[in-house]
């Protein structure tokens, strides 16, 4: 579905934030990318549907091969955008537009749906992340957590194979947190392909088949959730897990 | 300690005082302002009397020069208006065919209010621009229709005023959004260009720029090919005015971050529909108050289109009064008139931002 071979990212000339990235999703498959901050994961999943442009290596997602930077092609970034969908860290919805409208722009200026057509395919999803009573609200007037099921509502609408997850919990107050996992482990049995960077050990534990542990621009290991947490092979693995179960302890 | 008791919630206490309260706090608060307030008070008590009575009480309101050289100094002639209105509202356009200008200014206004309300921002208001349009300009320059043909250079007043700061408002803006786009584009040359032009305008005075328009552009025209004054002296003043309206757009594109573009991006949006759906909304609502600044710049600036003989509101003013020495010494009286016709249009204008800043307020708050 998702393959990265040797690909090489810079910010700059000289931060070198992806490196040697070799990597496979397969079609269905629910991956949790996790690491200290600054390690590139972010950066990785965003590679995914072009919103970060890459120096060297191959990236082909559902098929499309995106090109190095310098050289893309529209038309397949649009192609392969029209595939994936992505949530983001701050929600990123639409100010100015309803939630509803925040649903039914791409489907009505992308896929050219009709307004009628749009706007009940848009309730069907918000049924889906159980939010459909607020969409005549705009995204200011709900909560974090609303506004975060919104938003994967959104990347819903245009039927994505791929899901991207970008730390979708990070900005969250606590309280807020389970309603968006939910909806996420909810979505997680519906066979579509999720990559999620997070630091939620209770998600990756109970929806992952595979976690993906990045530092300094590298994947150190991959591993079923089970024996990564239980059994890291790294030690730089080692310390990430101790750090983040001590607080979390 | 002991878990205490949920406190019901109860309304806020009554805010103290009524009007004295307010008068002892805001104008008597201390020494320095209660000092202030005296001051202000006795100046307005000394002052008022004098003008009411030069404004109002002792004024000439017929339309009789004697009675007013005869008033000099203690009250008002506005008889100059009574006499004068005619040349001062309508320029020298023909005495005979002046309901011509009349009506096109009520659709012109008409147009322009309908245009500010939202219940009418619909499809059929870009058809009514066009027609209005059409219908004003057949008024005013007639030709057709029976109509007696006037040339543009005898068209003048407030029509004119009017008419070109909205027709240049009108053009300015979306060549200002596209210089704007421009400007930050990723595109070396077009942002050279753009910025260049921008540049350029905003280093020249208005007044260059109208001279350029109506002497100097015709010279490297064929005889015979070069636009009407007027025309040239319209587009002077929306290229002039979209360069500053596009350093203002440009400040309402910076206003939206990064996320909305990766946001549009990521649902598939192409270039175009991400800057006109999603950020060219969010861009124009934050520079309200800018983008009215420069309108409100823009209609009093078309005053400036007199050096080039066009005689706008300020301009025949200027041609009612100079040329009749009856009536020249009451120019005061004159600029007083127009000052309040520029004063409620511009308040009007300013008013209107205000309720535009309001609702987008709205749209956007928590």
């Amino acid at each position: 579905m998702v393959r990265f071979e040797q690909l090489n990212k810079w910010f700059g000339r000289d931060f070198h934030v992806l490196r040697d990235i070799d990597l496979d999703i397969a079609r269905g498959e629910r991956l949790v990318v996790c690491g200290p901050s600054g390690s590139g994961k972010s950066t990785l999943i965003r590679c995914i549907n072009a919103l970060e442009p890459f120096q060297e290596g191959r990236l082909t997602v559902n098929g499309v091969a995106l090109a190095v930077e310098g050289r893309e092609d529209l038309r397949a970034v649009q192609q392969v955008r029209r595939s994936v969908g992505m949530v983001f860290q701050q929600f990123n919805l639409f100010p100015h537009l309803s939630v509803l409208d925040n649903l039914t722009l791409a489907p009505r200026n992308v896929a050219k749906v009709p307004r009628a057509a749009a706007e009940a395919q848009a309730l069907a999803q918000l049924e889906r992340v159980h939010i459909a009573d607020q969409a005549h609200k705009f995204p200011q007037q709900l909560s974090g957590g609303q506004q975060q099921r919104v938003a994967i509502a959104r990347a819903l609408c245009l039927a994505p194979q791929i899901l991207l997850f970008d730390e979708p919990t990070s900005a969250l107050d606590p309280e807020m947190v389970h309603e968006v996992l939910d909806v996420m482990v909810e979505l997680a049995g519906q066979g579509i392909t999720m990559v999620c960077v997070t630091h939620e050990m209770e998600f990756a534990r109970s929806v992952a088949d595979r976690v993906v542990f990045m530092d300094q621009g590298q994947i150190i290991e991959q591993a079923a959730p089970e024996a990564f947490f239980s059994n890291p092979q790294s030690e730089r693995a080692q310390q990430f897990l101790d750090k983040l179960l001590g607080v979390r302890r | 300690m002991r878990p205490s008791e949920t406190i019901p919630a109860r309304p806020a206490p009554p805010s103290s005082g009524g009007l004295r309260a307010w008068v002892r706090r805001e104008l008597f608060g201390s020494w320095v302002s209660a000092l202030t307030t005296l001051a202000l008070l006795g100046w307005a008590l000394w002052a008022l009397p004098g003008a009411l009575d030069w404004l109002l009480w002792r004024a000439v309101w017929q339309a009789d020069a004697d009675a007013c050289q005869a008033a000099r100094g203690v009250g008002a002639c506005w008889g100059v208006i009574t006499e004068k209105h005619r040349l001062i509202l309508l320029g020298r356009y023909p005495l005979e065919e002046q309901w011509r200008p009349v009506l096109a200014t009520g659709l012109l206004l008409a147009l322009v209010i309908a245009s500010g309300v939202r219940l009418f921002w619909t499809r059929w208001l870009v058809l009514a621009w066009v027609l209005v349009w059409v219908v004003v300009f057949t008024l005013m320059g007639g030709g057709v229709l029976g109509l007696a043909e006037v040339p543009t250079e005898r068209w003048g007043g407030l029509p004119l005023t009017l008419m070109l700061t909205t027709l240049s408002i009108v053009l300015a803006c979306p060549l200002a959004v596209l210089l704007a786009l421009g400007r930050r584009s990723r595109m070396p040359a077009i942002r050279t260009l753009c910025a260049g032009f921008i540049e350029l305008v905003r280093g020249v005075p208005l007044i260059s720029v109208l001279f350029m328009a109506s002497f100097l552009f015709p010279l490297f025209l064929p005889v015979g090919a070069t636009p009407d004054v007027l025309v040239r002296v319209l587009l002077g003043i929306a290229l002039f005015a979209a360069a500053y309206l596009a350093e203002t757009v440009r400040a309402g594109l910076q206003s939206v971050p990064q996320g909305q573009l990766e946001a549009a991006n990521s649902i598939g949006l192409g270039w175009w529909q991400t800057q006109r759906l999603v950020v060219l909304p969010q861009a124009l609502g934050a520079v309200v108050p800018g983008l009215m600044n420069s309108f409100i710049s823009i209609f009093k600036d078309s005053s400036l289109i007199t050096i080039v003989s066009l005689y706008e509101l300020t301009g025949s003013l200027g041609l009612a009064l100079s040329g009749d020495p009856e009536w020249r010494p009451f120019m005061v009286e004159g600029y007083l008139f127009i000052t309040a016709i520029y004063f409620v249009v511009c308040a009007a204008m300013s008013r209107y931002s205000l309720w535009v800043e309001q609702r987008h307020a709205r749209g956007l708050a928590r």
